[in-house]
C-alpha cells in the first residue's frame, strides 16, 4: 500500500494558499507535512494528510484543482549519510526522483521520508531488497 | 435536397429572383415601417430608383443599436394582430432586441430550418432530439419547426438535465440531436465521468446541429471523435430569422446561405464600403421574404468570407466561411488582427485544454503587451511542476506559430475567471482605457 498525496493548484498570490489551507481546516483534516514548487504564477502544493480523499472531495466542491498522487514514504535512520545511501540504491537502479521531502516530526530516531517516482513499483522493490521499512498509509494516520 | 428548385438555382436566375424580392422588401419596410421610412429619406435613397443589386450600396445599414432603440415592436412592418410569435435576444450586452414572425414568417423559419436538416443527411426517418432551449431564445422553437416541417419525430426536451437527454437517445433512438457545441462537449464529459457504462456509440445518434455559439474544426473533431456522430454547424441570428439563414452541407466546407430569403453582402467594417466575393469581412444582411420584421442591411458584426464553388452537395448557393470573429472583439495586436476564436482553437488543439481563458491586452510603452489567462482543468492539472511548465511552454509556442504573437501564458485557478451571466469574459483590453 502506498501513501497518498495530496497535490493542490495554487495561484501564486497573496490568500491562495490560505484558501486552501482553510478549507482543509473545516473540513477537520489534520496536514501531517507538506511542501510547496512554486513559479512565479503558480505553485503546487503538496500534503499528506490525515485522510486524502475526504480532502479531495471538499476541494473539489470548492473548484479547487487537485489530485491524489501515490508516493513512497519511508524510514530511515537520522544519522549522517544515511539519506545519501538511500539515493545511492535509486541512482545504482537508474530510477529518477521526480521530487522528494521529508516529514516534520521524528520517529524514534527515524526521519520518514516522501518520494515520487516515475515507477514506485521499482523503486519499492530496490529499497525492499536493501531492508528499508516502507511506510504505509497507516502508519502514516496517526489518528483514525 | 429539401428544396432543389431554390437550393440548385442557376447563379443567374437566383441574381433575377433577389432583385425582384430586394424590390419587394425595400418597399415594403419603407411603406410600412415610420423607421425604415425616415431613414432611407435622410440617407437621400428612394426605393422606387432601387433597380439593380449594384444599387444596394446606396441603402442606409441598421445596426443593432437602431433595433434596440426601436424596442420592442419599432420595427414591424405589420398589424400587431397579424404578428402571431416574438423572439429575442439574450440582451446580455444592451437592451433586448425583439423580433416579430406573421405566421408566413414561420413557415420560412421552418423551411431554412427544415432544408439545413436535410442537408446534414437527415430525413422524416429521423428522430431529431431538440436540446436548444425553448423561449424567446429562437434555437428551440426554430429547430422544433423545421424538424416537423422534415417529417422528423421532434422531441422538444429543451436543454440541460443531461441524464434525460442520455435516456431518450437510448430509448427514444435519436439519431439526431440539436444542441450548442458546448453543451455536445458537456454531454462527452458528463458520459465520461459519470456514465463509463453508457456506451453513446452503440445507440443511433448520427448526427450533431450545433449552433448559437462560435466553435472551431477542434471542436468539431473532439465532438465526433468523443461522441460518434458527424457535427454540422448551423448558422444564424435572430434578428435575421434565427437558425438556418446558412448550414454545412455532407461537404462540410462552408455554410450555404439560403440567398433566395436572405441577400448577404461582405463590407469593411471600417469605411462600410462593399468588399467583392471572396474577401473577409463583416457579413450584412438583408430580409427579401420577411414581412413582420424586414431587416435592411443589417450589420451583424460577424467577420467571414463569401464564396462560389461548385460544392459537391449539388447546392448552388453562396457559401461563407465559419464564422472567425465580430468585428467589434477583434483585437489588432501589434499590427495582428487576433480575434479571440483563433485564440480558442490554439488552446483546444493543445491537447486537453478546454478554453475557459482570458485575452488581456495591455500597453507598455510603444509595444503591446498580450496575456493569456487560462484555467487549469483536471484534465491538465498534475502534481509535477515540468509537466504544467511544458504545457504553458507548448501553448507559447503554438501562439507564435499559428498567431504569429508571442504572448504570456499564464495558468490560474478554475472560476478565477470573471463571468457574466455565464459568459466568460473573453477579452479585456486595457489600452482603451489608457
Amino acid at each position: 500500500m502506498n501513501v497518498t498525496q495530496l497535490s493542490v493548484f495554487v495561484e501564486n498570490h497573496p490568500g491562495h494558499l490560505q484558501n486552501v489551507l482553510k478549507i482543509l481546516g473545516d473540513a477537520s483534516i489534520n496536514i501531517i507535512t507538506l511542501t510547496i514548487a512554486e513559479t512565479s504564477d503558480f505553485g503546487i502544493l503538496r500534503i499528506i494528510c490525515n485522510k486524502p480523499e475526504e480532502a479531495i472531495s471538499v476541494l473539489k466542491k470548492e473548484h479547487v484543482i487537485c489530485s491524489a498522487t501515490d508516493v513512497l514514504a519511508i524510514e530511515i535512520d537520522d544519522k549522517p549519510g544515511e539519506l545519501s545511501r538511500a539515493l545511492t540504491i535509486f541512482a545504482q537502479h537508474g530510477l529518477n526522483i521526480e521530487y522528494m521531502y521529508a516529514f516534520t516530526e521524528k520517529r524514534e530516531g527515524k526521519a520518514v521520508m516522501i518520494f515520487r517516482f516515475e515507477d514506485i513499483e521499482a523503486a519499492k522493490s530496490a529499497l525492499n531488497k536493501q531492508g528499508y521499512r516502507i511506510v504505509s498509509k497507516i502508519d502514516i494516520i496517526g489518528e483514525s | 435536397m429539401f428544396n432543389r428548385e431554390f437550393e440548385a438555382m442557376p447563379l443567374a436566375e437566383m441574381k433575377k429572383l433577389q432583385l425582384e424580392r430586394l424590390k419587394w422588401s425595400l418597399n415594403h419596410a419603407y411603406k410600412n415601417n415610420a423607421y425604415y421610412a425616415r431613414k432611407f429619406d435622410a440617407s437621400g435613397f428612394d426605393p422606387s430608383s432601387f433597380k439593380s443589386l449594384d444599387d444596394m450600396k446606396r441603402v442606409p445599414f441598421l445596426t443593432k443599436q437602431d433595433m434596440r432603440d426601436n424596442y420592442p415592436f419599432g420595427l414591424f412592418a405589420v398589424p400587431l394582430k397579424d404578428v402571431v410569435r416574438v423572439h429575442s435576444s439574450s440582451g446580455t450586452t444592451g437592451n433586448a432586441t425583439v423580433v416579430g414572425y406573421t405566421s408566413k414568417d414561420i413557415d420560412v423559419f421552418a423551411e431554412v430550418v427544415a432544408r439545413s436538416l436535410s442537408s446534414y443527411g437527415a430525413t422524416s426517418d429521423d428522430i431529431l432530439q431538440v436540446a436548444y432551449g425553448y423561449g424567446l431564445f429562437t434555437g428551440g422553437l426554430g429547430l422544433h419547426y423545421g424538424g416537423e416541417k422534415l417529417g422528423c419525430l421532434t422531441v422538444p426536451i429543451s436543454g440541460g438535465n443531461t441524464e434525460r437527454q442520455l435516456m431518450l437517445i437510448k430509448d427514444f433512438g435519436t439519431s439526431v440531436l440539436a444542441c450548442t457545441p458546448s453543451y455536445a462537449l458537456n454531454i462527452a464529459d458528463y458520459l465520461e465521468k459519470k456514465r463509463p457504462d453508457y456506451d453513446i456509440k452503440k445507440t443511433s445518434l448520427r448526427i450533431g446541429v450545433l449552433g448559437a455559439e462560435p466553435w472551431t474544426e477542434a471542436m468539431r473533431n473532439e465532438i465526433e471523435t468523443r461522441l460518434g456522430i458527424e457535427a454540422y454547424d448551423i448558422y444564424g441570428l435572430s434578428e435575421v430569422i434565427g437558425p438556418g439563414v446558412s448550414a454545412e452541407c455532407s461537404a462540410k466546407s462552408g455554410m450555404h446561405v439560403f440567398e433566395d430569403h436572405f441577400y448577404v453582402e461582405i463590407i469593411d467594417p471600417d469605411t462600410g464600403e462593399v468588399l467583392p466575393e471572396g474577401e473577409k469581412g463583416e457579413i450584412v444582411y438583408t430580409s427579401l421574404t420577411k414581412y413582420a420584421c424586414p431587416v435592411i442591411r443589417y450589420r451583424s458584426r460577424d467577420i467571414t468570407r463569401l464564396y462560389h464553388d461548385s460544392c459537391s452537395c449539388g447546392r448552388t448557393l453562396v457559401k461563407m466561411e465559419k464564422v472567425t470573429g465580430r468585428s467589434d472583439d477583434m483585437l489588432i495586436i501589434r499590427g495582428v488582427n487576433i480575434f479571440p476564436s483563433q485564440i480558442e482553437s490554439v488552446l483546444m488543439e493543445v491537447e486537453g485544454t478546454e478554453p475557459h481563458y482570458q485575452i488581456i491586452v495591455d500597453r507598455s510603452g510603444a509595444l503591446d503587451d498580450v496575456e493569456v489567462r487560462v484555467e487549469v482543468a483536471e484534465k491538465i492539472f498534475s502534481d509535477e511542476l515540468k509537466v504544467l511548465e511544458s504545457l504553458r511552454q507548448k501553448i507559447v509556442e503554438r501562439f507564435r506559430n499559428v498567431l504569429g504573437i508571442s504572448a504570456k501564458i499564464t495558468l490560474v485557478e478554475p472560476m478565477s475567471i470573471a463571468r457574466s451571466e455565464g459568459k466568460a469574459v473573453r477579452v479585456v483590453d486595457k489600452r482603451k482605457l489608457k
